[in-house]
């Protein structure tokens, strides 16, 4: 036994350098064969679908850029777009904000049970996101929601939170509350990744706690607010759960274009309009995409910088 | 800058610094275990009431009946205390739809997170220890995909899967969560230092074959990571809703999400029945689980949320 092994083995060694080149293949294929099929297929499917029209006469034709050109010019997808980028410029800020300050607070160690507030935090995170707006919706209720029995035990005079007005901001509130933890723990990592001996030093050196904080706490947390950045761009451009489900507490507030992907969404369903929903839904996925790119590139850039 | 050139010795090396930081050492605690700072612990609190008064709110109504839910104080319980007979009358409302759905999410997330996280680790250990023709195209690729949101997805691929008649089955909501390009990506950086490559080859020279080296050897070497990529896609898949949503028109396919907010829709019909107690028992049913796994698993989120970061 022990002479016929290295006499077997040498042949199939000779052959596998031809076909082991292909071995990483084999542990790939399972990923890839599904990558293809459930990604790659159904963009080049919809690009496709988004170059034809449907005509009254004549039936399905080929029309080039038209939905495209027809899109831009839509006021209901403008008006669309206009509430995601109004909803990133907005909310995004606010909520990045209290983010960093938490994950500033819980690095400080000047927390008492910091692994409380760590936990609670982040706790909305594992909530559904149809769960948070169903929830924040009750909340919401000027009937019998918090904010009724905050009016009616207190004599206040809150506002409907769902009408026109306010629905945008109510949004704003339940991607803030989902996500405010999960930022904050992306970024607390990183600003764990900084050697505490660079905090020693600079002590030495006698820097106080806001020197700190600018000059090393918050150059570490760069590449955090660079991907927490990328994360809420798609969040905002992609908002679709919260306006679906409090559309339902609302439906004369919250039309069914409120936001692009509610827009693509009801034009595939109620209108059957799939060539036109695949032009905006391709639109706003490229638009995402480049708007993630460019903050990246942002980040990167002015990294180098410093 | 004044303590250290007191004190020659400090560049000398590790040993002779102990005297050193010994010297400091009130200092030096009082920055890496500075006085606790109240106003900071009343604006932290306050986040924290921000973030647990929603879910307090469902708590607290679970365990009201309908009407106490409409009228008394959200913060507050009052009336009898029915969180059992609410659960009883969720689980068989409509025939027992919800558990249904149940059972529907828990399919989905076994078949579909546990084959992504299979999926992920194949190929992540293939790309991080083979050398393949296209191996660079493969990888530029996956990075790319990371950035497609799966909201983005969702149309085109309803738009494709209808053509070719795959919707309104649970395949249409379990296939497109089969690929995770991100858990990929956490499985490749993973496997290439978790896996040393000389014991791969040892074992390739004691005659292994490569599905047993991957099944014996690997496999136990990932672990940690695979958990990890286990948890986010759980997670991810437990809480879709817009595919599912989009895909599937029978309810008795439907997951626990989308069969919810199709109750909420009925409740706030004109005319619909009022079942609020049901929604919000439903809700604290099926967030229990989750919130469950993601206190359980602290640190494996931790480890991939560690990753995310370091990835920009």
């Amino acid at each position: 036994m022990v002479t016929v092994a290295p006499v077997r083995r040498t042949p199939r060694r000779v052959q596998g350098s031809s076909t082991r080149r292909w071995v990483g293949w084999g542990f790939l294929a399972p990923f890839a064969v599904v990558f293809v099929f459930t990604l790659i297929a159904p963009i080049a499917y919809a690009v496709n679908l988004s170059l034809f029209q449907e005509r009254l006469i004549g039936g399905t034709v080929f029309a080039g850029l038209d939905n495209y050109r027809f899109a831009l010019r839509d006021p209901q997808f403008r008006e669309a777009l206009w509430r995601v980028v109004l909803f990133f410029l907005v909310q995004v800020p606010v909520m990045l904000a209290v983010s960093a300050f938490a994950a500033l607070a819980l690095d400080s160690a000047r927390l008492r049970w910091s692994a409380l507030y760590r936990i609670s935090l982040f706790l909305p995170f594992a909530v559904p996101g149809v769960i948070a707006a169903l929830m924040w919706g009750f909340v919401y209720g000027t009937d019998f929601g918090l904010v009724g029995n905050l009016n009616s035990t207190f004599g206040l005079s809150l506002p409907d939170l769902l009408s026109s007005r306010w629905v945008l901001a109510a949004m704003a509130n339940i991607s803030t509350w989902a996500f405010l933890g999960y930022n904050m723990l992306v970024m607390y990592s990183a600003l764990r990744t900084v050697p505490r001996e660079l905090y020693e030093s600079a002590a030495i050196d006698g820097a106080g706690t806001f020197r700190v904080v600018r000059s090393i706490k918050l150059p570490a947390m760069r590449p955090a607010f660079v991907i927490t950045l990328v994360f809420s761009v798609i969040g905002s451009f992609q908002l679709f759960n919260g306006p679906n489900i409090l559309r339902t507490l609302s439906p004369n507030t919250i039309g069914t274009n409120f936001t692009p992907n509610m827009y693509a969404f009801n034009l595939s369903f109620a209108g059957q309009q799939y060539n036109y929903a695949a032009a905006i839904a391709i639109i706003m996925g490229v638009l995402t995409a480049v708007v993630a790119y460019v903050v990246q590139v942002a980040g990167i850039r002015n990294g180098g910088a410093r | 800058m004044t303590a250290p050139t007191s004190e020659p010795a400090v560049t000398a090396g590790e040993r002779p610094r102990t005297p050193v930081a010994h010297r400091l050492r009130p200092r030096r605690n009082s920055f890496l275990q500075p006085r606790r700072s109240p106003l900071l612990s009343v604006l932290m609190t306050l986040v924290l009431i921000y973030c647990l008064v929603p879910l307090a709110w469902l708590l607290i109504a679970a365990t009201k009946t309908q009407p106490e839910i409409l009228s008394s104080f959200g913060l507050w319980f009052s009336g009898d205390f029915v969180l059992g007979d609410n659960v009883v009358q969720t689980l068989t409302y409509d025939g027992g739809v919800f558990v249904r759905w149940l059972v529907n999410t828990l399919v989905y997330v076994v078949v579909g997170a546990g084959g992504a996280t299979l999926l992920a680790t194949l190929a992540g250990y293939g790309l991080a220890h083979f050398d393949f023709p296209g191996k660079r195209v493969v990888f530029a690729v996956v990075l790319g995909a990371i950035a497609i949101p799966g909201t983005a997805l969702a149309v085109p691929t309803f738009l494709m899967f209808s053509a070719i008649g795959l919707t309104n089955g649970p395949w249409a909501v379990i296939l497109p969560s089969l690929v995770s390009p991100f858990g990929l990506y956490l499985i490749w950086t993973y496997a290439t230092s978790a896996v040393p490559s000389e014991l791969i080859e040892a074992a390739r020279v004691d005659g292994a074959g490569e599905v047993r080296i991957f099944v014996t050897i690997v496999l136990r070497l990932l672990a940690p990571g695979f958990v990890t990529v286990l948890l986010f896609n759980v997670v991810e898949t437990w809480n879709n809703y817009f595919l599912p949503l989009i895909m599937l028109s029978d309810p008795r396919w439907f997951p626990l999400t989308v069969g919810l907010n199709q109750w909420s829709t009925q409740a706030n019909q004109p005319g619909g029945q009022p079942i609020y107690h049901l929604i919000v028992t439903g809700s604290v049913l099926t967030v229990v689980p989750i919130v469950l796994i993601f206190l359980v698993m602290q640190r494996y989120w931790q480890s991939g949320l560690t990753a995310g970061s370091v990835k920009a």
